[in-house]
């Protein structure tokens, strides 16, 4: 698009005294976009190219046309069972740990100074851990010394220990329960400076013009300022959403019984690292690739009102 | 008295808060703290038992006798069947402090011109940083693997250090930041006085962003120090803390007090520097946001 505000810059000046002129510019810039360029922007697109062939590391690529990706849907259950844990996953603690996100850091922002401050470390606390979610594999643990167990054994609920982290009837709960007491990340954050910055007086005049209560306040006043935190948010949640799987991996083992919490990127990381078909795992990364692409801009056309 | 009605009629415009509203508010985010809370209550927990206790039956939240034993196991345990704890504690400080300052400076130096120049491909550059923000490193992981084992890198500080050092998520933080915190009347007066662009940004963006990239320390050293470099790293030494907490975690109950003391020991270093940090990271993340 170009830049109307200087017109002499960009339409009296040739463009290879424009970069020459420039050169501060990309000087600074190049440091990181090397590194963004051998470690982002090459493996996106080498791993669509190996999504066509057979790699094994050792030998050269063969290109193999599409069979990665019939193999994929027409072969490969455990692919198809991956793709639809993933999705499930996405749609279940996308959406939870956005809204939460939201509504958290819309609540904490009500309340005095001192206490939002503490809050806001408990609920980013699980973030700030990172590995700290092996817990809940003790909490969550199968036999009668597990707490949960023990808790409900206590209350008369069940009789015998429940397998929560390998029977496939329940591993599945645990696991989402795990993801969203993760979710709430920097999206999160983003939210609480977003509310914490919104200019008083919009309320105050909101409030003489009829606004009666928090929620009419929400819809008309500060989700209309909101739109630039509520994309950002949708971008972090969305990258979270369809990225699970170390967490699975690590509460109900790998691989999990009947695959039950297999998800795409455990299974691109099982060909990637530990089979060696890189053809076949690119593939399966295009495709999780994809999905993430295709959900960002449906999200985006949809958020698109408020900002 | 006019005063006086005027507080009063200003009291009436936030009438949209009431007592009752503010109460349940309290008590939904109450029982959402706990539930946020209570795992690592219970990890700080674990990490003081005894051994007695961690194996009673039935299992007790709360501790009845604390010790340290915990911590000295974990120190014994990486003494003798890997390496000395302080190898890890060095790897992992390395690491993390090495790429939060490495990543804080270049990640502003590519913001700067993006937000504050103009040059041929600013607006192309822009937004594939945006979009870039979509792939975690864990999704393009398996295609780092192929081009760090390419140049050499697998089992080097090299893999845990660089593929970090090449997210977006910093970039586009310092962006937002810039365009709105540095004026550019400031940067003009300091051209015309003949400054150049490298000196503009250390003498005059830098210290006008310092908000930005304190908040920016916690995120850099957060994923850094939690990163444990699985499938690059394989020989002991040069692993990080997480690393010993995935080993020890894996001897079952019999090292949940051990694996909760390195946990424990893991969660120390990201909430010093997120709480004397904390009121500048409101200040940043009000500028975050997609347009």
């Amino acid at each position: 698009m170009p830049d109307r505000s200087k017109p002499k810059d960009k339409y009296s000046i040739p463009l290879r005294k424009q970069i020459w002129n420039s050169r501060a510019s990309y000087i600074l810039m190049s440091p990181f976009l090397l590194l963004f360029l051998v470690f982002v922007v090459i493996p996106i697109i080498s791993s669509v190219f190996l999504s066509f062939t057979s790699f094994n590391m050792l030998q050269m690529p063969k290109f193999v046309g599409f069979d990665n990706y019939i193999r994929m849907f027409l072969e490969d259950d455990i692919f198809v069972k991956a793709l639809k844990n993933t999705l499930v996953f996405a749609i279940i603690t996308g959406p939870i740990g956005y809204i939460m996100s939201f509504f958290v850091a819309w609540l904490i922002n009500e309340l005095n100074r001192g206490l939002r401050w503490f809050l806001i470390l408990v609920m980013y606390a699980p973030t700030l851990a990172g590995n700290i979610y092996y817990i809940w594999t003790y909490i969550f643990s199968g036999d009668s010394k597990g707490l949960i167990n023990t808790f409900l054994m206590n209350l008369g609920i069940i009789n015998d220990p429940v397998q929560w982290l390998t029977d496939s009837k329940y591993n599945v709960g645990v696991v989402l329960i795990v993801i969203v007491w993760m979710s709430l990340g920097s999206g999160f954050l983003a939210f609480v400076a977003g509310f914490n910055a919104l200019d008083r007086s919009y309320f105050e005049a909101a409030a003489i013009d009829g606004v009666k209560n928090r929620f009419q306040e929400l819809w008309y006043v500060t989700l209309p300022q909101m739109g630039p935190q509520l994309l950002f948010g949708a971008v972090m949640s969305i990258s979270g959403a369809f990225a699970v799987g170390y967490a699975n991996a690590a509460i109900t083992g790998f691989p999990s019984s009947n695959y039950s919490t297999h998800t795409l990127l455990l299974h691109m990381l099982d060909y990637g690292t530990i089979r060696f078909e890189m053809g076949y795992a690119s593939a399966i990364a295009v495709v999780l690739f994809g999905i993430m692409l295709l959900t960002w801009i449906l999200i985006k056309k949809a958020l698109s009102k408020f900002s | 008295m006019r005063k006086l009605q005027y507080f009063k009629d200003r009291k009436k415009v936030r009438l949209s808060r009431s007592f009752g509203g503010t109460f349940a508010i309290f008590m939904f985010l109450v029982i959402i703290g706990v539930f946020m809370a209570l795992p690592i209550v219970y990890s700080i927990v674990q990490s003081i038992k005894p051994l007695e206790e961690i194996f009673a039956y039935p299992p007790k939240f709360f501790v009845k006798n604390p010790t340290f034993d915990n911590y000295v196991q974990v120190y014994q345990l990486c003494q003798n069947l890997w390496v000395p704890l302080s190898r890890y504690v060095f790897n992992s400080l390395f690491i993390s402090v090495l790429g939060t300052v490495v990543y804080v400076f270049i990640a502003s130096m590519a913001a700067f011109p993006l937000s504050k120049h103009n040059f041929p491909g600013k607006v192309i550059i822009s937004l594939v940083i945006v979009w870039a923000l979509l792939f975690r490193p864990e999704v393009t992981g398996v295609a780092q693997y192929i081009i760090i084992s390419k140049l050499n890198m697998i089992n080097t500080y090299w893999s845990m250090l660089l593929p970090p050092l090449a997210g977006t998520f910093g970039v586009f933080l310092m962006m937002q930041f810039m365009e709105t915190a540095i004026p550019d009347s400031l940067l003009e007066a300091a051209r015309i006085d003949g400054a150049k662009e490298y000196r503009i940004f250390f003498s005059i963006a830098m210290p006008a962003v310092k908000p930005a990239w304190l908040t920016l320390v916690i995120f850099t050293f957060q994923s850094f120090w939690n990163a444990t470099g699985v499938s690059y790293i394989y020989d002991e030494s040069l692993k990080t803390l997480p690393s010993v907490l995935t080993n020890i975690s894996s001897g079952g109950l019999a090292r949940s007090g051990a694996s909760s003391a390195v946990a424990v020991i893991l969660l120390i270093p990201p909430i010093i520097i997120f709480i004397i940090s904390q009121s500048s990271m409101t200040e940043t993340m009000a500028h975050t946001g997609l347009k």
